[in-house]
């Protein structure tokens, strides 16, 4: 079909499973985890590439890349990869991870990882939400947000503040990229998966850590509809997670787009 | 062969590096803290990954990782570290990726004291974390025997793809004595069809402890309990002392044990038949042996550095035929001979 006059601008990823997935109508996981399909695929690295699982809802993302993967206690993927990655130095080593999972019970992993300066790649889920066990609050919930435990809105006074996650990570010298993004338009989309291709090169080109925190959509349980969702995510989340490149190393310019 | 003195936690790290131990990952904790120290010394120059965790919790979940990726790798502890990786131990005997653990045990409960003690013989045996699995547990009485328990510990953990823990107190990690180093060996690089090093020209492989499906759980537990009977057969080990024509049994492991030799040839001297039984594997407990001894003797002693923890499996093996007594220390206190005498005595008097 494709002759001399056209070229293919968008297909399925190689390093992406064809299986139906799990996640909820509306959920943005899947957007951020074809993100990372198409990063492995232009990279060339999925023989050399392995994952780390986490708990919560993508606990089962090594169903959808094609990639050798390692499931991990919840919020110990950090630990898990630091093992793996000193093991193996040459291969390529990600977690991905849940707010609950590197915000709360893994904030020790993640920030020790970091403070190594171990040279892993981080993709951190932010959606404000516990979304495998159906909508407690998390880590990262916004104040006054609604949420089975938190039923009358987080109170501060009581249940403290969100984490910026992207911003305390971006203060340690052993991290080389720390930035923030978001899925909830196709520009951010796009922005996003140019944020996750440089995170994986700071780790190809042996700089340090790398972490994404991606800000995604989680429609069951802010009980909103995709779309509200989307709305949610820019109107709601943004203004108190700004967007934008928290650390760029002078040591990885020369790579990083 | 000369032998050279060594102190028991310098000279476990020293019987791992010659193991062929490729990642190591530990934290401060007394009374273990040399063979972590050690390690920190040798294994960045022998391009060998050392890596100082945050807490225990990290340090198991990186030998977790290290494990996935196929290298022989360890951890080492004492008891209250050991409480906290009993969750990343769940998941690696759940992921069946084989792990190296040494436990220089000391007092509890709590923060209790850095002295030797013998209280994590239920933690240990009985599984530790959640869900059902036990690791091979090894106890060793001296430093020697802590070496060669810990240079075939590696083979061991990969025979089963299991977890293999060197379970010694604080008297064997802290005292020095005469031993024999093993020859250093090299671990050839292998595939053995299930660790993790990037799919490359293979199917990707993942691992995982998670099965959704109870029927498939079932099986899995089912397929994992299958290994757990093998190692019970294979696997159970223990040393006699006077126990040919013995009436009263003592038995203790560890550094118990020592007291515990001693205390049956000063028995002896006072016309008592008695003998010393040292179960060396814990788990797999030498249950068979056990009942067999409680067939032919009058009474049993058990010593231990606790309130009383390896006594349950005794009393489960000799099911009620002959009385089985308990002469117990705790807080760091180390039974003498002299104090494990007139507890023999006593059961010789029948009270």
């Amino acid at each position: 079909m494709i002759n001399e006059h056209m070229q293919v601008v968008f297909d399925y990823p190689d390093s992406f499973t064809e299986v139906v997935s799990h996640y909820c109508p509306g959920c943005t996981h899947g957007v951020i985890h074809r993100l990372i399909a198409e990063t492995i695929d232009e990279l060339g690295i999925r023989e050399k590439t392995i994952g780390v699982a986490p708990v919560g809802c993508s606990v089962f993302i090594y169903n959808y890349l094609d990639t050798d993967f390692a499931e991990a206690a919840h919020g110990r993927a950090p630990a898990m990869a630091t093992g793996i990655k000193r093991s193996l130095p040459d291969r390529v080593v990600f977690t991905y991870q849940g707010d609950g999972d590197l915000a709360a019970i893994g904030t020790a992993e993640i920030v020790h990882a970091a403070a190594r300066g171990e040279n892993i790649t981080v993709i951190f889920v932010n959606n404000a939400i516990y979304g495998m066990t159906s909508g407690q609050m998390a880590p990262t919930t916004l104040p006054g947000m609604v949420t089975t435990t938190s039923p009358n809105g987080r109170d501060v006074e009581l249940q403290g503040f969100p984490l910026k996650m992207a911003e305390l990570l971006s203060q340690m010298p052993g991290v080389s990229y720390s930035v923030r993004r978001s899925v909830h338009d196709p520009g951010n989309i796009n922005r996003t998966k140019k944020a996750i291709k440089n995170a994986f090169q700071v780790q190809l080109n042996q700089a340090g850590f790398s972490i994404v925190e991606v800000l995604s959509s989680c429609p069951t349980n802010w009980n909103v509809t995709p779309a509200a969702a989307l709305k949610f995510v820019k109107e709601q989340m943004i203004p108190y997670f700004p967007l934008g490149d928290y650390k760029v190393a002078d040591s990885i310019k020369s790579f990083v787009g | 062969m000369t032998k050279e003195l060594w102190e028991g936690n310098r000279a476990i790290a020293e019987a791992a590096l010659r193991a062929g131990v490729e990642a190591y990952f530990g934290y401060p904790i007394t009374p273990q803290t040399e063979l972590l120290e050690y390690l920190s010394g040798k294994m960045p120059g022998m391009g060998r990954a050392f890596v100082q965790a945050e807490s225990e919790l990290a340090a198991i979940n990186m030998v977790y990782g290290a494990a996935c990726a196929g290298v022989r790798t360890m951890s080492s502890s004492s008891s209250p570290g050991i409480s906290l990786m009993q969750e990343g131990l769940s998941y690696i005997a759940g992921s069946e990726v084989p792990v190296v653990l040494v436990d220089i045990m000391r007092g509890g409960p709590g923060l209790g004291n850095i002295a030797p003690s013998q209280s994590d013989y239920f933690q240990l045996t009985k599984g530790g974390g959640h869900g059902d699995y036990k690791p091979i547990v090894l106890a060793p009485a001296s430093v020697q025997e802590a070496v060669d328990l810990t240079y075939g510990a590696f083979d061991l953990a990969e025979k089963y793809r299991h977890i293999v823990i060197v379970a010694a107190d604080g008297n064997i990690g802290q005292m020095m004595e005469p031993i024999e180093l093993p020859p250093p060996r090299q671990v050839a690089k292998r595939d053995r069809g299930w660790e993790l090093t990037g799919a490359q020209g293979r199917p990707r492989r993942v691992i995982t402890s998670i099965y959704l499906v109870p029927e498939v759980l079932h099986k899995y537990n089912v397929h994992l309990q299958d290994i757990q009977r093998e190692i019970e057969k294979n696997e159970v080990r223990y040393a006699e002392y006077l126990m040919d024509d013995v009436e009263y049994a003592v038995i203790a492991f560890g550094s118990a044990a020592r007291a515990a030799q001693s205390a049956a040839k000063l028995a002896r001297a006072r016309g008592i038949r008695a003998g010393m039984f040292r179960p060396i594997s814990l788990y797999p407990f030498p249950y068979d042996r056990v009942a067999e001894i409680a067939k032919r003797v009058r009474g049993i002693l058990v010593v231990e550095m606790n309130a009383g923890q390896m006594i349950e499996d005794v009393r489960l093996a000799v099911q009620g035929r002959v009385p089985v007594e308990f002469f117990g220390m705790m807080g760091g206190m180390v039974p003498l001979p002299e104090d494990v005498l007139p507890e023999i005595e006593k059961l010789v008097r029948g009270k």
